[in-house]
């Protein structure tokens, strides 16, 4: 396994006027089909490390280097264009288009890249939206869907550009607990059969459970030895 | 570029209603700017037509513009001379040799020329007296220079070459005097010469103190009774392009000295009004048009604002702020486009009716239909500014919407 994210001294701070760090000081590395799901209590400043990870955000010191290049320095449009070909992004809300179809929301992503030609974007796009057991679901729009089968486009428009690294924003967090199960056995599978990289943050002890590997947050800090309220039940 | 523009469209459609409503605003505000220009430039171009037809597009006369140079003067250009009781020269008034000045006229191209000459004589009928002017002139080549045949309603200009005894006089001195084609009059000069004259063509221009004084004969016959054997005090001149005027009467006032004085000149006056007129004209037809730009700014921003989550899921998958830029303009570039091109033909349509209208009665005589141009300059206009303020209108919301931060909007959602 090969260093595929590494994190060296990330701290982020909101420059209001009594400014605000959400991330202190941290180092990590993720390896290349590792699963890592980062846990904490609300306000620990979870999403944000996420967001910086994903290259969302901006450090405002600290080095970030993804698949071996450094990004610090990096203007906004080079960002996008690393993380359009290898990071895909799944949110407790599904932001999907309303206005497009499934199908069109899981492309995307890929006509923006435009690599593939229309008909294999369509394809691959068929592919994805197939895998996730959504086949006869793809030319319905986000508000025809249900909550999970929504997630479960999101989950595919992630998969669009095949990232690098998926990563998830508490990606069951809206979902009633059938869907929830439903995505969460997904980016499982997606892990352990497909070998994707994927850094989730989760509230929940079980999905974490299924992790390679599990950070604990506290204060913007990392936490060894934080344990989730209800790992024992 | 394709994937920014599909995206604009759906937004597009998938806000019908308000699509409509600003895409009608930029609809109205190109057909009414089309429709009142082509009025106003229409009457603009048939008020100049008039001017230009009815008077001539320079008139050369027997004046100078600046007193002669006094020798002294020459001598001493920067000394102040006085000289006292000087009396001017005495000759017969009008243009001296003109012959010559005429065949030098005539040598420029694009022109039409005819001399005449114009004096006061005092006209006798069964003990009625006016006092009219009269003009001499050569029919063959004054019908070449103005409009005065289209104005006869009985005779003709030629009657004059039948009968160089004839007389043609306007419809308000028939009227007053009670006379009729065929009639004599008594013409009497300022040196006492008395001869009759017989009417042989009648005139009505519409200008009730023209058509009173004015009055025409043959011009030999005119430079007999004012005693100017060989002279004429005006050359009429038009040409085949009124807009030339200007720069032609100023050559011939640099060659032959006269005072020459163009249409543009001698109604500077009604020109400026023409100006203020039109710009009257632009300024509230533009104002439609900027009102229309913020139904087109009003609709984007709203767009912009309901669309926050959607753009940050396009930056956050990678689309960059420029993208995002171009699909909102490129929404305002697509509403302004069809809105301007249904405009025009919305505006055709408007021009059509004013087509329609028919005037009852003008100064002319006769009904007349509204002066409708259509200009290629009006249509290029309406068409580049309302697809400008189109785009100027999305520009702000373009950029915003260019600026959302996903994180923002991510921290703000959950």
């Amino acid at each position: 396994m090969s260093t595929l994210l590494k994190a060296q001294s990330l701290v982020r701070t909101l420059p209001l006027t009594v400014p605000v760090t959400l991330v202190r000081d941290i180092s990590l590395e993720i390896q290349h089909g590792e699963f890592v799901a980062i846990m904490g209590p609300s306000g620990s400043g979870k999403s944000s490390l996420l967001y910086l990870l994903g290259l969302l955000d901006i450090p405002t010191t600290g080095q970030l280097w993804l698949d071996g290049q450094d990004t610090s320095g990096f203007n906004e449009d080079t960002l996008a264009d690393l993380r359009l070909a290898k990071l895909g992004f799944v949110f407790q809300f599904h932001f999907l288009l309303a206005e497009f179809t499934a199908l069109e929301n899981v492309m995307l992503p890929m006509r923006k890249l435009a690599r593939l030609s229309a008909t294999d974007m369509q394809k691959r796009a068929e592919k994805l939206l197939d895998d996730l057991g959504m086949a006869d679901q793809e030319h319905k729009k986000p508000d025809q869907l249900s909550g999970g089968q929504r997630q479960r486009v999101a989950i595919a428009r992630a998969m669009a550009n095949d990232p690098l690294i998926i990563l998830a924003d508490e990606p069951t967090g809206n979902l009633d607990s059938v869907s929830s199960a439903n995505v969460k056995e997904i980016l499982r599978d997606l892990a352990s059969q497909q070998g994707k990289t994927i850094i989730t943050v989760t509230h929940d002890p079980v999905f974490a459970k299924a992790a390679d590997r599990r950070i604990g947050l506290v204060d913007g800090r990392l936490d060894p030895n934080w344990v989730h309220p209800n790992a024992q039940s | 570029m394709r994937l920014q523009l599909s995206i604009a469209v759906t937004h597009l459609l998938a806000r019908k209603r308000q699509t409509l409503v600003s895409l009608s605003g930029i609809v109205l505000g190109t057909a009414f700017f089309l429709a009142v220009s082509a009025l106003m430039q229409g009457s603009e171009k048939d008020f100049i037509k008039r001017l230009v037809d009815n008077s001539p597009h320079i008139t050369v006369s027997d004046e100078y513009r600046g007193a002669d140079i006094q020798p002294a003067a020459m001598q001493w250009p920067d000394a102040a001379v006085n000289i006292r009781s000087i009396k001017p020269q005495t000759e017969v008034r009008g243009i001296r040799g003109y012959q010559q000045k005429l065949a030098f006229i005539e040598s420029i191209p694009g022109l039409r020329v005819a001399p005449a000459l114009t004096g006061s004589v005092v006209l006798t009928f069964a003990g009625r007296v006016q006092g009219v002017s009269m003009t001499g002139l050569i029919p063959e080549s004054m019908r070449e220079v103005s409009s005065i045949e289209d104005k006869m309603i009985e005779g003709s200009l030629e009657a004059l070459n039948a009968n160089p005894n004839g007389i043609i006089v306007g419809i308000g001195l028939i009227n007053k005097f009670k006379l009729a084609l065929g009639r004599n009059v008594t013409v009497t000069t300022s040196d006492g010469i008395v001869r009759s004259m017989k009417i042989v063509g009648i005139f009505r221009t519409g200008t009730a103190n023209y058509d009173e004084t004015q009055t025409y004969a043959l011009l030999k016959k005119v430079q007999s009774l004012l005693n100017r054997p060989n002279r004429v005090n005006r050359f009429v001149i038009q040409l085949s392009d009124p807009n030339q005027a200007r720069d032609v009467a100023t050559l011939i006032e640099q060659r032959i000295g006269y005072k020459s004085v163009s249409w543009l000149e001698a109604s500077e006056d009604i020109m400026s009004l023409l100006t203020v007129r039109n710009i009257i004209m632009y300024s509230v037809v533009t104002a439609i048009l900027v009102v229309a730009a913020f139904g087109i700014y009003n609709t984007i921003s709203t767009i912009v604002m309901e669309k926050t989550r959607d753009i940050a899921i396009m930056k956050s998958m990678g689309f960059h702020a420029s993208d995002i830029q171009l699909i909102f303009l490129s929404e305002g570039l697509i509403v302004g486009l069809i809105g301007s091109l249904l405009g025009i033909a919305v505006g055709l349509g408007l021009m059509w009716i004013l087509d329609q209208v028919v005037l009852p009665i003008t100064a002319m005589g006769g009904p007349t239909h509204l002066p409708v141009y259509r200009g290629q300059r009006q249509f290029f206009i309406a068409f580049a500014f309302a697809l400008f303020s189109a785009v100027a209108a999305s520009y702000l919301p373009a950029n915003k919407g260019g600026r959302v931060h996903p994180v923002d909007v991510l921290r703000g959602s959950m």
